[in-house]
């Protein structure tokens, strides 16, 4: 049966709109910096994991072998796990399995994104996503699902736009106070500067939109006895979740994530998780969209359809509350940076370190001793779901 | 706890498909599949499907999976790997308690792709080869070169290598690749990057292919052809061309492992037959050496004494492999594993083997990787 | 904590040396038998679904097979070109993000005959060309109808339709 999993470290790399580094001088640092904190050498890692979006960013078929030896691969063990957007929390997933099945004691786990080799614009690597015999043929934009998606949401719930303005106020805020924060993402900002922002595909305003973003992630995942052996307070994962649905989008309501939902009973149930309302103590849903952090909350079952937005004007998802769940107290995609894949990671990282305690001027006010970071991708159609423990 | 691999289905490899869609093809094989293994999609805890998005034209191809294998709604990820590494990730969820019932699908549409050079230089490093703008199989034809060399090894040693596979797959009957050729003739075929001849080249082909495993329990239930996977193992080696060494370092490493789960000591004395990737001709006997069925340097004298044959002590590829089946890509491991389980429960026609009990399968990426994997199946009762 | 990363501005990025790559990737898929049958409707100004007996969805895009029954549909019915809208988006923003003066309205249309949420996506026109108007013009629910291409200028695409637009009711 399943090995308990730890995570003993993490690295990050800075958030940049365009960095210097290549995807794997970027992959290296942020994995150097996670074997460090495990106190870890390369040599002691059985397996790596890897996690990097649309081979079309870098303009690199088989990006998961190119970026192997950068993530310290070579002669071990490998693999690249891919659900688009999904796959920076899949990763951790992925690496839990590995070790969980007693197949592997120890391993690396690496996301990297670098999306600013793509020309014109990453974004052009998205009309890609749109099925090839229908859509693409219509001209599509990677916004158009986004923006059709929130339509519909803000449609069934009747939520306003300076409702869902508030989320960018929000995490914009508290990017602050990331070390690896993009330059010009974070800051005060107030409902009336995000509505005031260009119109780019109504409802979306610019401002409700993550940047492009380069950047790496990485994590150390070990076995138990490894982990005891190693360190006296070992962060643990208690549960994971993942859950695909329809590739036909436009054949679903798009108001609900219900995948999510399916992906969070996996994680609550694999965690013994009655009443995650009262049992999940901080949060990092995934926001490349303010308005999607209210629609993954909802899907994570920490409120009920359509009460996200109004739990948020209550400030129950602000960083200081007290009685609500801290929300993206990283900053989250809109107050960090949005590199796909290690966009994910740095989420669960976001909760690997407000459980130890160790978010600095991001530390939430409440005690955390649970939390739950998810990632969402494909074609509004994927999420992954993980909790992880004191 | 054990895994078994418990239903197997097949779009058979063909060179077009036009009468199908991606989506209609790998239904086909799903269908056969779930049939096969006596399951509905529901009943199905956890999906994995190969694919990469330049071979597919889509970005995130991962989208496009669940539909045609019943898996809306439920766990299902992409990995971006060869058939045996593939397997291990279901493998490996299997093992955790947390699953019962695994579904692995891969598939290729490779006819779908105008210049598939293009693509394959898409993996080229973008600094260093890429810009050298020479067709990619040259990788191939260097490596073969390198290979070839430091044996002593000549091109008809590799020619042998088509005659058998190609031999082999028309002996069996599903493909349109097979024919009975001689290495001589193998010799005359065009040289595309020498010594690398057209013939060495497995001919691209469409297919789909899935496999259902599970735990202990369920397969016991289901009660026939008990095929465990005993060993399995992955590795990379390096994407960096020029730090090859033309010595298949990654089924080194995967052979170490699998052979190590499945208590194998001697692989030609323990295990029966293997499918061994042959996407080049050099490959198989590349791969022979790596995997330790012989010696270094001892491969191509064991072929042309018919050690690898059909009738041999030790046959590889009974089916034809990727020369005499087609490549399909990442979906050749797949169709490695179905080949071989029907060997095992002895549904292996005109090229069934004596009763084998088990069955080594070594699968490689393709060009121009290093990575693979090695599985080993053992059939029981 | 030190994190690594040299981050560059535009002109700096620009003065980075580089290399350029433009591949030649280009795929012809095969539509297979539901998508075919489907757009050689187009081509003759049919709209055509297919319904599973067993779970009675009439279905756009047509399939030949039920991903919820896991089993073959059964029957082509052919749909009128009226739907209604299940969302919509004023997009001002091309695929390279490059900015349009004049908004494409993609939406989401589910076709009239169809099961629920059968939507496919489209695009709207003749509702405006500025924010204010498609939002005056357009909302969730509106029944809309299809604006076809000349018929001789039909190939049997997606294309063939070139927008959706509303049905003016007359009381
Ligand atoms: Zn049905």
């Amino acid at each position: 049966m399943a090995q308990k999993v730890a995570i003993l470290g993490a690295g990050l790399t800075k958030f940049m709109r365009r960095a210097k580094e290549t995807g794997k001088e970027l992959a290296f640092e942020a994995a150097r910096m996670a074997l460090e904190e495990a106190n870890m050498d390369i040599s002691e890692i059985d397996c790596v994991v890897m996690a990097t979006a649309p081979d079309m960013f870098d303009g690199v078929h088989m990006k998961g072998d190119w970026l192997s030896d950068g993530a310290g691969a070579k002669r071990k063990p490998y693999m690249r796990s891919y659900v688009g957007g999904g796959s920076g929390v899949f990763a951790i997933i992925h690496g839990w399995y590995l070790v969980a099945s007693g197949l592997f004691d120890t391993c690396l786990v690496v996301a990297e994104e670098k999306m600013s080799s793509c020309m014109p614009h990453p974004q052009g690597a998205f009309n890609a996503i749109y099925d090839q015999f229908l859509e693409r043929p219509l001209g599509v934009n990677l916004l158009w699902i986004f923006s059709l998606e929130m339509m519909r949401y803000m449609h069934v719930h009747k939520i306003s736009l300076e409702t869902i303005a508030l989320v960018s106020v929000k995490n914009k805020r508290n990017g602050l106070d990331h070390p690896c924060t993009q330059k010009g993402i974070a800051g005060e900002y107030t409902v009336k500067d995000i509505l005031n922002s260009e119109v780019i595909a109504y409802p979306v305003y610019r401002l409700m939109v993550s940047p492009v973003t380069d950047a790496a992630a990485a994590i150390v995942i070990t076995s138990e006895h490894e982990a005891k052996r190693r360190t006296d307070n070992p962060i643990w994962i208690e549960g994971v979740g993942w859950c695909l649905d329809t590739s036909y989008w436009t054949n679903r309501d798009l108001y609900y994530p219900k995948y999510v939902e399916y992906a969070a009973r996996m994680a609550y149930d694999m965690a013994g998780i009655k009443d995650p309302r009262k049992e999940i103590h901080v949060v990092e849903p995934y926001d490349p969209f303010a308005y999607k952090e209210l629609h993954h909350l909802e899907g994570l079952l920490l409120a009920d359809k359509g009460e996200a937005p109004k739990l948020l004007e209550k400030g129950f998802w602000d960083r200081d509350t007290k009685d609500g769940i801290p929300s993206c107290p990283s900053g989250g995609l809109l107050g960090v940076g949005n590199p796909i894949a290690a966009a994910g990671l740095m989420k669960v990282i976001e909760i690997y370190l407000q459980l130890k305690g160790e978010a600095g001027k991001r530390q939430v006010k409440r005690e955390v001793k649970r939390g739950l970071a998810q990632a969402w991708g494909d074609l509004m159609q994927v999420g992954t779901v993980v909790i992880l423990s004191k | 706890m054990n895994v078994y691999i418990i239903g197997i289905g097949l779009s058979p490899p063909r060179k077009i498909s036009p009468e199908v869609s991606f989506r209609e093809m790998i239904y086909e094989a799903a269908e056969k599949a779930y049939l096969d293994a006596g399951i509905e999609p529901k009943d199905v805890d956890t999906f994995v499907s190969l694919s990469e998005d330049y071979e597919e034209g889509t970005a995130i191809f991962d989208e496009y999976v669940p539909d045609q294998l019943g898996a809306m709604l439920k766990p299902v990820h992409t990995i971006c790997a060869d058939g045996a590494t593939g397997l291990a990730s279901l493998f490996a969820q299997i093992k955790t308690g947390h699953f019962k019932i695994g579904v692995l699908e891969a598939h290729s549409k490779l006819s779908n792709i105008l210049y598939h050079s293009h693509v394959h230089a898409m993996a080229l490093d973008p600094v260093f080869v890429r810009p050298l703008e020479i067709n990619p199989y040259f990788v191939a034809g260097l490596e073969m070169d390198m290979f070839l060399d430091s044996r002593g090894y000549d091109e008809l040693d590799t020619a042998y290598v088509v005659a058998k596979n190609r031999t082999n797959a028309l002996l069996f009957g599903r493909s349109s690749f097979g024919s009975f050729i001689s290495p001589e003739e193998v010799l005359l075929s065009e040289s595309v990057s020498d010594p690398l001849r057209e013939l060495d080249i497995a001919p691209n082909a469409d297919g789909a292919c899935v496999i259902v495993i599970a735990n202990e329990e369920i397969a016991k239930e289901r009660g026939r052809d008990l095929i465990k996977i005993a060993g399995i193992g992955f590795a990379e080696f390096t994407p960096n061309i020029e730090r090859w060494e033309g010595d298949a370092e990654y089924l080194k490493v995967a052979a170490r492992k699998a052979y190590s789960k499945a208590g194998i000591k001697n692989p030609v004395k323990d295990i029966d037959f293997a499918e061994i990737d042959d996407t080049f001709s050099y490959k198989e006997l590349q791969h022979i050496e790596a995997l330790g069925l012989v010696s270094f340097g001892d491969s191509a004298e064991a072929l042309k004494e018919g050690f690898f044959d059909l009738g041999g002590e030790f046959p590889v590829n009974p089916t034809g492999g990727n020369i005499g089946n087609g490549n399909t890509s990442l979906m050749n491991g797949l169709r490695a594993i179905y080949d071989a389980v029907l060997q095992l429960r002895g549904d292996a026609g005109n090229v069934q083997l004596k009763s084998p009990e088990s069955a080594l399968i070594a699968t490689w990426k393709g060009l121009p990787s290093a990575s693979g994997g090695v599985i080993i199946l053992r059939r029981e009762g | 904590m030190k994190f690594e990363g040299i981050s560059l501005g535009l002109k700096e990025f620009e003065k980075e040396i580089k290399v350029e790559w433009k591949g030649k990737l280009e795929y012809e898929w095969d539509c297979g038998i539901a998508l075919s049958k489907f757009m050689e409707g187009l081509k003759h100004g049919k709209i055509l679904a297919r319904k599973c007996y067993a779970c009675g969805r009439i279905m756009i895009p047509p399939r030949m097979f039920c991903e919820r029954c896991f089993r073959p549909t059964d029957e082509w019915i052919e749909l009128g070109d009226e739907g209604e809208i299940l969302t919509f988006s004023v997009s001002f923003v091309n695929w390279d993000a490059s900015r349009r003066k004049k908004p494409e309205i993609p939406a989401v249309i589910r076709l009239l005959g169809t099961s629920e949420n059968m939507g496919i996506l489209h695009k709207l026109g003749e509702v405006g060309d500025t924010l204010e108007e498609v939002l005056k013009n357009v909302k969730i629910g509106m029944k809309v109808k299809a604006v076809w291409k000349k018929e001789k200028e039909r190939e049997g695409a997606i294309t063939d339709i070139l927008y959706f637009k509303p049905i003016k009711r007359r009381k």
